[in-house]
């Protein structure tokens, strides 16, 4: 769902590029859109299915219907995927399409510490958005692997109480104090840029 | 001197011509070995002679033929280490230690000096390559080796479906042995009838082959006491292909109904050689050592199956033991294993008994068409990659998950078939009660 979403917006994206300009005027304004813009419209998209899943599935059926449970081995305990695995699914379905872009979900106090942010950019970055409590997304640009990024890290919020209830009672979590609303982690989204 | 001069022309010449034939006739030859650069390893070896089959022409290697065989078994598994994990840029830095995105990274062909188990080519402590830390995290792995990680029976790289730690958390309370314990059901008649297939039995007097193709009454009347009969399936069914008979069958003909079991076999080492267009494996051509009587016979469906007969039980032992016999299976009659086959044959229930095949094409459940069913994986190899995937297909059945951790890595223990208890014993199921009791 999540995954075919999110190309979905990446095609959207590709396909309203505006018709080229004047030669003249392109030399002063780039053609298509910026890496910012589509950032932000994936991000919009990813939040927006994540929000969806966590609220109207996961805490419905878990937390207010009683009905199923949610679990981080949902195939053998014949449960819901997380929605943080929900949302890790899709990235890895994206990864493999080679889509021209990835992203991923950091923590500064993640549940698998793989998950803890570990480049510069990811370290401010996870920082200035819980300074802000998730007003103000961070842009950036970093260099991977030899390859050049714009990198863009949003705001990842408790929207349900499934969200903090689960995170604060995890043996492997850092933290048992998260409460509803605040800033949990941030979403990181990376756009190669040509050199 | 201008004599001496060409006599050296015509000897040089002569040998690169030689030379130059020789390979050229061998490139074209079915008889390869002379182009390979190394032992090949247990798990490819039957189809080193099919080159084309992981070499570009120019003798490079195809990433994608590791993934044409394998990855299918590492999406099942849930691999722990896929490679979209390490194509996301932020792990650029661990890909410039260790190129998990490739899988010649660890494992390397025709080497055999620096192979290990699982065909590792790489020294057994990369864990610490990217996990440095855990001792930071987990105190009870503080101090421990990381050559130990993947080597004593804790974790696998890929592989970690029977050894997670909530796996592990629900199985502290097992019993060594479960006395009721048993292997599920197949269940290929209920999916056919699931899918709308219609069963009308038969009889002799049913078989429809062609005048001068009528079996013996012998062989009639074994085919009639088959489930093939009881489920309609007539002489041509499997004899007519492309409407012209043939008296002998390949696992072509079995491939319409038994489309999974034939993908099975075709995957392990049984019927690798026949996957990849060489001719079919004998047990000559096996590194395990095999009767010399059976040294010559080609394996296809009906070398086990009996044909006409398809006596599922006789093929889950006795067909094994006409060809194995190595110490494993020479040792499986005295086992604790054989005696409940026995009582299976003489009357107890079905699934009690532990076969050959009981643990080696383990009855899995798989997805077809969104409709769940259980078969018979036919892929010897696929409890074996590493032997621990037995513990969840196979051994929890009916032990405790944590006797058989400590069975499966005690390697005397396997060679006399498991007769006895083990007597060695992996911490994991220690630490995760450790946990679960501080939490």
């Amino acid at each position: 769902m999540l995954g075919t979403s999110l190309v979905t917006a990446a095609i959207f994206v590709g396909c309203s590029q505006p018709a080229p300009p004047p030669a003249a005027a392109a030399a002063a304004a780039p053609a298509g859109i910026s890496p910012q813009k589509m950032a932000d419209a994936l991000h919009a998209v990813m939040e927006s299915d994540r929000t969806v899943y966590t609220r109207n599935v996961v805490n419905r059926l878990v937390k207010q219907e009683k009905v199923i449970k949610a679990s981080e081995h949902w195939e053998d305990d014949k449960a819901l995927p997380l929605p943080a695995q929900m949302f890790r699914m899709g990235a890895e379905r994206v990864a493999e399409k080679n889509a021209g872009f990835t992203y991923s979900l950091l923590s500064e106090w993640p549940i698998n510490k793989q998950n803890t942010p570990k480049t510069e950019v990811e370290i401010k970055g996870l920082q200035s958005i819980a300074a802000s409590k998730g007003a103000e997304p961070f842009y950036s640009e970093e260099t991977l692997g030899g390859q050049k990024y714009f990198t863009a890290v949003y705001a990842d919020v408790a929207v349900a109480e499934a969200c903090i209830s689960c995170h604060n009672d995890h043996k492997d979590s850092p933290r048992e104090d998260f409460k509803m609303g605040e800033v949990m982690g941030g979403v990181v989204i990376r756009i190669p840029l040509d050199s | 001197m201008g004599n001496n001069k060409l006599a050296w022309w015509i000897v040089g010449l002569s040998t690169a011509c030689g030379v130059a034939a020789f390979f050229g006739f061998k490139m074209k030859s079915n008889d390869q070995t002379v182009f390979l650069p190394g032992d090949t390893t247990h798990g490819h070896y039957q189809i080193e002679m099919a080159c084309s089959a992981c070499h570009t022409p120019m003798m490079g290697v195809k990433e994608e033929s590791c993934l044409d065989c394998h990855a299918a078994d590492l999406k099942a598994v849930n691999d722990s280490h896929p490679k979209a994990k390490f194509t996301d840029p932020r792990n650029a830095e661990l890909v410039s230690v260790l190129d998990a995105r490739n899988c010649l990274t660890c494992h390397k062909e025709h080497v055999p000096d620096r192979t290990h188990a699982m065909g590792l080519t790489i020294p057994d402590d990369y864990c610490f390559l990217c996990h440095e830390e855990i001792g930071n995290e987990r105190p009870t792995h503080e101090g421990l080796t990381f050559d130990t990680c993947t080597t004593a029976g804790c974790h696998n790289y890929h592989d970690n479906s029977g050894l997670y730690e909530d796996f592990l958390s629900k199985h502290l309370d097992d019993d060594d042995i479960n006395h009721s314990g048993a292997v599920r059901e197949r269940e290929l008649i209920a999916f056919l009838k699931k899918g709308g297939s219609t069963f009308k039995p038969l009889s002799e007097s049913d078989a429809d082959a062609p005048t001068g193709k009528m079996g013996s009454k012998e062989l009639l009347g074994h085919w009639s006491e088959t489930a093939h009969a009881a489920a309609g399936v007539n002489c041509s069914d499997c004899h007519e292909q492309d409407e012209s008979w043939s008296d002998s069958l390949g696992h072509e003909s079995c491939n319409s109904c038994h489309s999974l079991e034939v993908e099975g076999f075709l995957k392990g080492k049984h019927g690798m050689k026949l996957a990849s267009g060489l001719s079919a494996m004998t047990p000559g051509d096996a590194r395990l050592p095999m009767k010399h009587s059976s040294f010559h016979e080609e394996l296809s469906c009906v070398s086990c199956h009996d044909d006409h007969r398809f006596d599922t039980r006789s093929a889950a032992v006795d067909s094994c033991l006409r060809c194995h016999d190595d110490q494993h299976s020479r040792a499986y009659m005295e086992s604790s294993h054989y005696s409940l086959w026995e009582e299976e044959m003489e009357g107890a229930n079905a699934g009690t008994g532990v076969s050959c095949a009981t643990c080696h094409m383990p009855r899995i459940e798989v997805s077809e068409n969104y409709v769940k069913r259980t078969l018979v994986q036919h892929n010897q190899n696929f409890n074996l990659q590493p032997n621990e995937r037995m513990i969840r297909t196979v051994c929890a059945s009916c032990h405790g998950v944590g006797f058989a951790i400590d069975s499966l890595a005690d390697k005397e223990l396997i060679k006399n078939n498991f007769n006895k208890r083990p007597s060695s014993h992996i911490k994991s199921m220690d630490w995760v009660k450790e946990r679960a009791l501080k939490n």
